[in-house]
C-alpha cells in the first residue's frame, strides 16, 4: 500500500511538471504583459515597457523564468501577482476554498440525486420512470452550463428576488452555482449509476440476496450499491478535472470569489505568476482526488484490497 | 397415496404443492411461456429431483416457487403454489402478499444457486452474509448470529471455521463457496430447500463432497429437497422422486427407481439413452460410437450405428511431448521481483498416434487445459520440447510454426464464446482457410465451406447466418467445422462437449468419433468428464498437480486404475444406476493450489510400468494419505 502511494505520488511530480511548462509557455504565446499594465496610460515609450519587463523579471529567457517558478513552488512561492504585487499564495489561499466548498457541495448534491434516481430507473428498466430519467437527464446533459446559470438568475433573483445574484455571502449564496454544476453532473451520473445497476442486478448474488428475504431497500441499498459503485467513484474521479473546468465558467457567472474567477482574471491580465499558480494547484488536486478514487476501490472492494 | 390416507396423517401430506404452474416472459415477439401447467408434490423429509436440458423450464420453475421470478421479468400467469410448513392452513405463495413472502425466503424455504463463484456477494465477509439470514429471521444479535454462523460452517465440514468468518469469497475455492452457500441456506432450518444445479459448475471429487454434505444435512434435519439438475447421475445418487420436464412441460413423474427401470415417455427414454454411463464399456479394448436415440417431431427415432472405433495406428506418433514444463510468474512485488509461480504443467510427456484419441483427464488446476494452449502456441512453454512428425517445434521458423497452426485446431469449450457474433458462420469456416492461404478462388472456398459445413451436418446454406440463430449443439458444429477447415491432423478439443446437453453431447462425440474415422485424424481430448472418456478415447492420461500420474489404454486406466487419484476420481463420478449401491469412497480435502513460492519447487513423481504401455505414477506415502 505504501508502495502504491509512493508511486502515485511520483506521478503526481511528473503530472504538476507537464501542466506547470505547457501553461507557462503557452500563456507566453497570449502577448505581453507589459503592454498590457500600460494599456491606456497615454504615452508609452519603449523605454517603459523594458523597465516594466525588467522589473518583473519578463526579461530573461523561458527556461530561466521557468525554472525560478519551479523553484518557488517548493518553498510555496508562487511569486507576486503582476497586478499590485500581491503574493499570488495569498491570492490562492484566499480564492481555494470557495472553489473547494462550491465542487463538493455540488458534488454532493448530484451524488444524493444521482444514486437514488439511477437506482430507480434500473429497477424499472423500460418502463415509463426508466424513460422519464432518461430524457431529463439528457435534457440535463444538453443545457450549456453558462446559460443554466443565467435562467437561473433570471428566475429566483431578477423574477423572484429570493437568492442573492452573485457573490459568495451566506449558504443562500451557494444555491444557484451548486445547483447549475450539480444538474450538469447529475445528468450524466445518473445514467452511470443506471448501467452499472443493471449489471449488479443481473449477478446471481442479489438473486441469492432476495431468497434470503431482504427487503428491496437492503437489497438494492446494500448488496447491490456497493457492488454499483467502482465505476461511479472512478468517473466522479475523472470527472473532478471537467467539474474544475466548468467551474471557471460557473464561478465568472455568479461572480464567486474562487479560483476560476482568479485564473480567468490571470488570463484576461496576462498575469504569468498567477495563472501558473492557480494551474498548478489544481493539477495538484485533481491528482490527489485520483489518488483518493483509487485507494477508495480497495475500501469498496475487498478483491482489490488484497492484490 | 390415496387422499383418504394423507387426510389422514397430516405428515402424509405433501409440503409443497405446485398445481398447474405456469410462468410468461415477455419478449420482443410476444410472451413465452417458460412453464406450462406443471404440477408436482414435494414430500416432507424427501427429495424430489427436477430433470431436463437447457430451455426445459426447470429453472424457473424452481425460483417460481418462491415467486423470484418476479425480478426476472417473468409473471406467474396461473396455478397454485401450496406451502404447508406447519398444521395451519397451506399458504397459496403465488398469491401472498410480499411481507408474507420474504418471512418464508430464507427461513421456511432456502435456495442453493448453481454459480458457486458468482452467488456470494463479493464485498461482504462469509461471516455478514450467513449472519444476515440469522439476524433478519430469527432476530438473533450480531455476536450470537456469528456464533451460530461458526456452527453452520463447521456442519457443511468447512475447516478453520473461526478464520472463515471474516474471510472474504474471492479467497475461497469454488466447493468452500458452494458450502458456505449450503451453510446460509440452511441457517433457519428451512423445511423446503430448493437446489438449482448446485454441483454443476463444481469438479467431480467436490461435486461428490457436496452431495454428501447435502444429503447428510438433509437427514439430520428432515429438510425437503427440490433438487434441479440436468445430470442423471446425480440423479440417481439423490432423488427420492423424479420429474421429468422437456420444452416447459412436465412429461413424466415417478419414483427414482421406476424411471431408471421403465421410462414411459419417449423424451424420458431419449434422454437416458444419450446419458454416459460409467463401466458401459467394460470389457472392450477399443472405443465405440453407439446410436443415439433423439426426438424428431414427438417420434423417439434412432441415430447413427454401432461402429468399434479401430482408426489409431501405433507405427509412429505424430506428436510428441517430452518433459514439457510451463509455469506463469504471478505475484511480484514493488520492485517487479517474482514471488510466486503457477506450476501449471510439469516434465509432462506422452505421445499421440495417427488416429487416436488421447483423453487428458483432471481437475481444474491440474493443468490439463495448458498442455492445449501451448500445443496450439498460444502459450510459450518454460521447458521441454514438442516434435510433431518429428519436428521440434523449437526449431522450426516462423513460417513453420504457422503451417504447424494449421496441423493442430483448436475446439474450445463454450461455442457461445467462440464465434465473433458480428460474422456469419460462413466468415468464421472460411477464415481459416484464407488465413493459411489454402485455397484463393472465392468460389471453391464457399463450396469447401458448404461441404464442411455437410460434414458437420448442418446445411450449406447455413454459412449465412449468424452465431446466434443457432442452438449450443448447432454452434458447437460450426466450430467443429472451422476447425476442420484448415485440414489438420491433430485436434485439440477443450472441454468441447462440457458445456452441452446430454443429448447433444453424445450427438457430438458421435461426430467426432465419425470424422476421426474418415479423416484419420487424431485427437487430445481435454476433458473432466470420466464417461465422456470411457466412450471416446483409445488412451488416457490422468492429470493432477500438473503432473501425469497415471497414463495407459483405457481400458486398463478404466478397469485396472492403480493411482490413488485415478480411483478417487473414478468413483467420484455419479453413476446413473439408483440399482447400484457402491461402496463409495469418502472423499474429503480440497484439490491442492498449483501456486507455489519461488524456489519451491514441486517434486517430479517418477512412473513405472505396471503392464505394456500402462504407467503409473510412484506415490510417496505422506502423497496416498492426502490423495
Amino acid at each position: 500500500m505504501a508502495g502504491f502511494i509512493l508511486k502515485r505520488l511520483l506521478q503526481a511530480i511528473f503530472v504538476i511538471l507537464a501542466v506547470t511548462l505547457i501553461v507557462s509557455f503557452a500563456v507566453r504565446l497570449s502577448g505581453d504583459p507589459a503592454v498590457m499594465l500600460l494599456s491606456g496610460g497615454g504615452n508609452v515609450t519603449e523605454q517603459d515597457l523594458q523597465n516594466i519587463r525588467q522589473a518583473l523579471g519578463l526579461e530573461r529567457p523561458f527556461h530561466i523564468q521557468y525554472l525560478s517558478f519551479l523553484q518557488g513552488i517548493f518553498v510555496g512561492d508562487f511569486g507576486n501577482s503582476f497586478m499590485g504585487a500581491t503574493p499570488v499564495a495569498a491570492l490562492i489561499a484566499q480564492a481555494l476554498p470557495a472553489t473547494l466548498l462550491l465542487a463538493f457541495v455540488s458534488l454532493l448534491i448530484s451524488i444524493a440525486l444521482s444514486v437514488p434516481l439511477g437506482i430507480y430507473a434500473a429497477v424499472h428498466r423500460g418502463r415509463w420512470p426508466d424513460q422519464l430519467i432518461r430524457i431529463l437527464s439528457l435534457v440535463g446533459l444538453s443545457f450549456p452550463n453558462f446559460w443554466l446559470a443565467i435562467m437561473l438568475v433570471l428566475l429566483f433573483s431578477i423574477m423572484l428576488g429570493i437568492l442573492p445574484p452573485s457573490g459568495m455571502e451566506g449558504p443562500e449564496s451557494f444555491v444557484m452555482p451548486a445547483l447549475t454544476m450539480a444538474i450538469i453532473l447529475t445528468a450524466t451520473n445518473v445514467r452511470l449509476v443506471r448501467t452499472s445497476m443493471l449489471e449488479t442486478l443481473s449477478q446471481q448474488y442479489i438473486m441469492v440476496a432476495r431468497s434470503k428475504g431482504l427487503r428491496d431497500n437492503v437489497v438494492l441499498y446494500k448488496h447491490a450499491l456497493r457492488n454499483s459503485a467502482i465505476p461511479l467513484v472512478t468517473y466522479i474521479g475523472l470527472q473532478f478535472g471537467n467539474l474544475i473546468g466548468s467551474i471557471v465558467i460557473v464561478e465568472r457567472v455568479f461572480n464567486w470569489p474562487g479560483m476560476g474567477t482568479l485564473a480567468f482574471d490571470a488570463i484576461s491580465n496576462r498575469d504569468y505568476p498567477v495563472l501558473q499558480g492557480t494551474i498548478a494547484v489544481l493539477a495538484l488536486f485533481i491528482v490527489l482526488i485520483n489518488l483518493v478514487v483509487d485507494i477508495a476501490y480497495g475500501l469498496i472492494d475487498p478483491r482489490i484490497r488484497t492484490e | 397415496m390415496s387422499d383418504s390416507t394423507a387426510k389422514l396423517s397430516p405428515q402424509n401430506e405433501p409440503l409443497l404443492s405446485v398445481r398447474s404452474l405456469s410462468v410468461e416472459f415477455g419478449t420482443g415477439q410476444g410472451p413465452f411461456k417458460a412453464v406450462k401447467d406443471v404440477s408436482f408434490d414435494v414430500r416432507p423429509g424427501k427429495t424430489l429431483a427436477v430433470v431436463g436440458e437447457s430451455g426445459s423450464g426447470k429453472s424457473v420453475t424452481s425460483l417460481a416457487i418462491m415467486r423470484l421470478t418476479d425480478y426476472t421479468g417473468g409473471r406467474i400467469v396461473g396455478g397454485e403454489v401450496l406451502f404447508r410448513p406447519d398444521e395451519a392452513a397451506a399458504v397459496d405463495l403465488v398469491q401472498a402478499p410480499d411481507s408474507k413472502l420474504r418471512q418464508i425466503r430464507g427461513n421456511d424455504i432456502a435456495m442453493i444457486f448453481q454459480e458457486p463463484m458468482t452467488s456470494l456477494n463479493p464485498v461482504f465477509t462469509i461471516g455478514n452474509q450467513i449472519a444476515e439470514t440469522l439476524i433478519l429471521h430469527e432476530g438473533l444479535n450480531m455476536r450470537d448470529a456469528r456464533l451460530r454462523a461458526r456452527e453452520l460452517l463447521q456442519k457443511v465440514r468447512l475447516p478453520d471455521a473461526d478464520k472463515l468468518l471474516d474471510r472474504y469469497p474471492h479467497q475461497l475455492s469454488g466447493g468452500m463457496r458452494q458450502r458456505v452457500m449450503i451453510a446460509m441456506a440452511l441457517a433457519c432450518n428451512p423445511k423446503l430447500l430448493i437446489a438449482d444445479e448446485p454441483t454443476t459448475a463444481l469438479d467431480v471429487t467436490i461435486q461428490a463432497q457436496i452431495l454428501n454434505i447435502i444429503r447428510d444435512l438433509q437427514a439430520e434435519m428432515g429438510t425437503a429437497v427440490i433438487f434441479i439438475t440436468h445430470d442423471m447421475g446425480v440423479v440417481a445418487e439423490m432423488a427420492d422422486d423424479v420429474v421429468v420436464m422437456w420444452k416447459g412441460e412436465k412429461v413424466e413423474q415417478a419414483p427414482v427407481r421406476e424411471i431408471f427401470a421403465a421410462p414411459k415417455h419417449p423424451y424420458t427414454r431419449a434422454l437416458l439413452s444419450a446419458v454416459p454411463r460409467l463401466g458401459s464399456l467394460t470389457g472392450q479394448p477399443l472405443p465405440k460410437r453407439t446410436p443415439v436415440m433423439v426426438i424428431d417431431g414427438g417420434e423417439p427415432k434412432q441415430v447413427g450405428d454401432t461402429h468399434v472405433q479401430d482408426t489409431a495406428d501405433y507405427a509412429k506418433p505424430i506428436l510428441q511431448v517430452e518433459k514439457l514444463t510451463t509455469r506463469f510468474d504471478v505475484g511480484k512485488t514493488f520492485f517487479g521481483r517474482v514471488t510466486h509461480r503457477v506450476h501449471a504443467v510439469e516434465e509432462v510427456s506422452f505421445d499421440i498416434y495417427p488416429g487416436e484419441t488421447l483423453a487428458l483427464v483432471g481437475e481444474s488446476g491440474s493443468g490439463k487445459s495448458t498442455i492445449g494452449r501451448t500445443l496450439q502456441q498460444l502459450v510459450e512453454p518454460t521447458s521441454g520440447t514438442v516434435r510433431f512428425e518429428g519436428r521440434d517445434m523449437a526449431a522450426m521458423s516462423q513460417g513453420e510454426r504457422r503451417r504447424l497452426r494449421q496441423q493442430i485446431q483448436y475446439i474450445f469449450q463454450d461455442p457461445f464464446a467462440s464465434l465473433d457474433p458480428r460474422h456469419t458462420v460462413g466468415y468464421s469456416i472460411a477464415e481459416p482457410i484464407v488465413v493459411h492461404g489454402l485455397i484463393n478462388d472465392r468460389k471453391a472456398i464457399e463450396r469447401r465451406v458448404h461441404e464442411l459445413l455437410e460434414q458437420v451436418g448442418l446445411q450449406p446454406q447455413h454459412a449465412k447466418r449468424y452465431p446466434h440463430e443457432f442452438s449450443g449443439g448447432q454452434r458447437q458444429r460450426v466450430c467443429i467445422a472451422r476447425a476442420l477447415a484448415s485440414d489438420p491432423k491433430l485436434v485439440i478439443a477443450d472441454e468441447s462437449v462440457s458445456a452441452l446437453d446430454v443429448s447433444i453431447q453424445a450427438q457430438i462425440v458421435n461426430l467426432l468419433m465419425e470424422l476421426q474415422e474418415r479423416r484419420h485424424l487424431s485427437y487430445l481430448f481435454i476433458t473432466h468428464d470420466m464417461a465422456v472418456v470411457e466412450k471416446i478415447s483409445h488412451r488416457v492420461a490422468v492429470m493432477y498437480l500438473g503432473q501425469i500420474v497415471e497414463i495407459g489404454t483405457r481400458q486398463a486406466i478404466f478397469e485396472n486404475p492403480r493411482h490413488s487419484y485415478t480411483r478417487k476420481l473414478l468413483s467420484a463420478v455419479p453413476i446413473a444406476d439408483p440399482e447400484r449401491e457402491r461402496a463409495k469412497m469418502r472423499i474429503e480435502g480440497e484439490i491442492p493450489s498449483p501456486v507455489r513460492p519461488v524456489g519451491q519447487e514441486p517434486a517430479i513423481h517418477r512412473m513405472h510400468e505396471v503392464e505394456p504401455g500402462h504407467w503409473v505414477a510412484i506415490e510417496a506415502e505422506g502423497l496416498r494419505g492426502a490423495a
